[in-house]
């Protein structure tokens, strides 16, 4: 007997991505998908796409969608929410979205514990427009508006949006995860679902932020944008879960 | 005749949004209609709504936007600076085709200005302000009991029409106590909300978005918009005649400044001179036939604006060249009184006697 072990999740449309060659964000899709799949709620979900190169998100996840303007995802997932509490409601943003442009709406979206869930894509650089710096680029890294590798001096520092978030009380499970390797996924995945459900118990804000992998705005092939992530990122990004539901107490008191 | 209440402006525009179904505001503050989101603050809880302080102008025209997508009848008000922030979302739920209402109640500028009463944001209301081939359409109260009628309109209208739809109030509107009655009329009949986000449950996922990367598609959206337009045009057009029957000199003025006008007309015939008032009470669509049709009965049309002459342009435009067209402004808060109006409005009708 044919048993079939591996299928598209039932959320996302049968269609191929725009993304290039090695890019996080088709790995991130897959896991909202199948996180969307195995908690069944896929007609009780209401997403908004950002403004960057994942604004395409609506043609790939089978869901009902907002396309938001650039950094202001968190203010509609807000006034969605507050319409439809029943509703489950997502945002996807990048780093220049969301640590930039909307830093506002993110840090007061989570101030005022909105029941809402946040996908943050953290890959270090503005992809759609072509490489610019990113508020979470990091020491030393070139980029097309910082071509002699940011330097605190002159572009300031890199911006660690899940530990700063994580300061607020309104915020319920706040976690970063990575993509570029398989053991990193599957931890992803959980950290996603747990985010959601974080949402479905209606225990408040819930973010997690992806390290991604960009290779053609890093100027690298794939498998070195895996190392670099490994090996660049993850020390200025550290991986792990900065709040949970169950630790919200002890981490207020802090 | 329903009941009469002693009521300010501000607090009467969120009365009558509530009796009109508006459950969901989300507003920031800003001097002077601050009264409009702390009457919503206790009162939205009451009916089952929802009031949100947002950390921004910004972030409140985008919850607008989220609630409106989400298919609810949402407000939110803000003043002249206030509403320069929200422009950009306001372009967006333009191009999304969403419906909500926006409440300026105008103050002096540019920049923070003041806050006394101005008409400064006529350009910003009704050619754009916001990036993009947009139009809202626009309302132009003149008393507290006009600004309770038309917010009950506004959110008719900008279901109908998927559109948004500003009330254009100053602080004159907002703060003075009137008394007023709330007429609730039956609603018309609406088209349904079926492209709302409620959750794609035995039905394909709805979308609301603004992105068209295809030319042709883009293009294609714009010429919906414009019919959308074209069609306000020919059905919303609002305006009072006031004594132009037999008027030698018209006066052009809308909102707090129409109804000063109205005195100055009195003053102006008390005086022998047959003094008229146009007051536009839709700024888009904006009555151009009725000065078309005026400019063929009077050589001379005076417009008053508390501004340094915006809703001018327009009148040129309905006016064509018919007649000749004067211009009387304050500006920065000051407003005009009465008798400075009767006194432009009888230099003029003498000069043309010489």
């Amino acid at each position: 007997m044919l048993v079939k072990v591996f299928e598209r999740p039932k959320s996302m449309f049968p269609v191929t991505t725009h993304y290039c060659p090695g890019c996080g964000h088709g790995i991130i899709h897959r896991l909202l998908a199948e996180v969307i799949d195995e908690l069944g709620i896929i007609e009780r979900v209401a997403g908004i796409a950002p403004v960057g190169c994942s604004v395409l998100i609506y043609n790939y996840i089978n869901c009902d969608m907002y396309e938001a303007a650039h950094g202001r995802a968190p203010a509609i997932a807000t006034g969605c929410k507050r319409v439809h509490p029943d509703l489950i409601v997502f945002t996807y943003q990048g780093d220049g979205d969301l640590a930039s442009i909307g830093t506002a709406e993110i840090i007061h979206a989570a101030a005022r514990g909105e029941n809402i869930t946040v996908l943050f894509v953290n890959n270090a650089i503005y992809g759609m427009t072509g490489g610019q710096m990113a508020p979470t680029t990091i020491i030393g890294q070139k980029t097309t508006t910082s071509p002699n590798g940011r330097a605190p001096g002159r572009e300031g520092y890199p911006v660690r949006v899940a530990e700063m978030l994580a300061t607020l009380e309104g915020a319920a499970y706040i976690a970063r995860v990575a993509v570029h390797k398989p053991k990193y996924i599957i931890a992803a995945k959980k950290a996603l679902r747990k985010a959601f459900e974080t949402q479905i118990n209606g225990l408040g804000f819930s973010l997690v932020e992806f390290l991604s992998q960009c290779p053609t705005n890093w100027g690298m092939s794939p498998q070195k944008a895996v190392d670099w992530v490994e090996e660049k990122m993850i020390p200025c990004y550290p991986l792990g879960e900065f709040k949970t539901p169950e630790t919200k107490k002890t981490v207020e008191e802090a | 005749m329903g009941e009469k209440v002693l009521i300010s402006g501000n607090e009467a525009i969120a009365e009558a949004a509530v009796q009109a179904g508006c459950r969901f505001f989300f507003g920031y503050p800003i001097t002077p209609q601050n009264k409009i989101p702390e009457y919503m603050s206790k009162r939205l809880p009451q009916v089952g709504g929802c009031f949100v302080q947002a950390e921004s102008e910004i972030a409140a025209i985008y919850m607008v936007f989220g609630a409106a997508g989400a298919g609810a009848r949402v407000m939110t008000s803000s003043s002249s600076p206030g509403i320069s922030l929200k422009m950009e979302g306001i372009s967006y739920i333009a191009g999304a085709e969403l419906p909500c209402v926006i409440v300026n109640v105008m103050r002096g500028g540019p920049g923070l200005g003041g806050i006394l009463p101005s008409q400064s944001d006529y350009f910003q209301a009704t050619k754009g302000g916001g990036h993009g081939d947009y139009r809202l359409l626009v309302l132009a109260p003149s008393t507290v009991q006009e600004a309770v009628d038309l917010i009950m309109d506004a959110f008719d209208l900008a279901d109908k029409y998927r559109n948004p739809v500003m009330v254009l109030a100053d602080g004159y509107i907002g703060q003075m106590m009137e008394p007023v009655e709330f007429k609730k009329s039956p609603p018309p009949e609406l088209p349904p909300k079926n492209w709302a986000i409620t959750g794609a449950k035995g039905r394909p996922r709805n979308l609301i978005k603004t992105l068209y990367l295809n030319p042709v598609e883009l293009e294609k959206h714009n010429l919906k918009l414009q019919q959308k337009y074209l069609e306000m045009a020919k059905n919303e057009v609002r305006v009072e005649n006031y004594m132009t029957e037999d008027a030698e000199i018209i006066i052009a003025a809308y909102g707090t400044t129409a109804r000063i006008t109205k005195t100055a007309i009195k003053i102006l015939r008390e005086k022998g001179i047959n003094a008229g008032l146009v007051r536009p009470i839709t700024l888009f669509p904006f009555p151009y036939s009725t000065f078309k049709e005026i400019a063929e009965k009077v050589d001379n049309i005076l417009v008053v604006e508390m501004n340094m002459g915006q809703m001018l342009e327009d009148v040129k435009i309905g006016v064509c060249g018919r007649a000749e067209i004067h211009f009387y402004g304050r500006t920065g808060g000051m407003v005009p009184s009465y008798d400075e109006i009767a006194v432009q409005a009888e230099k003029i009708v003498k000069e043309e006697a010489i």
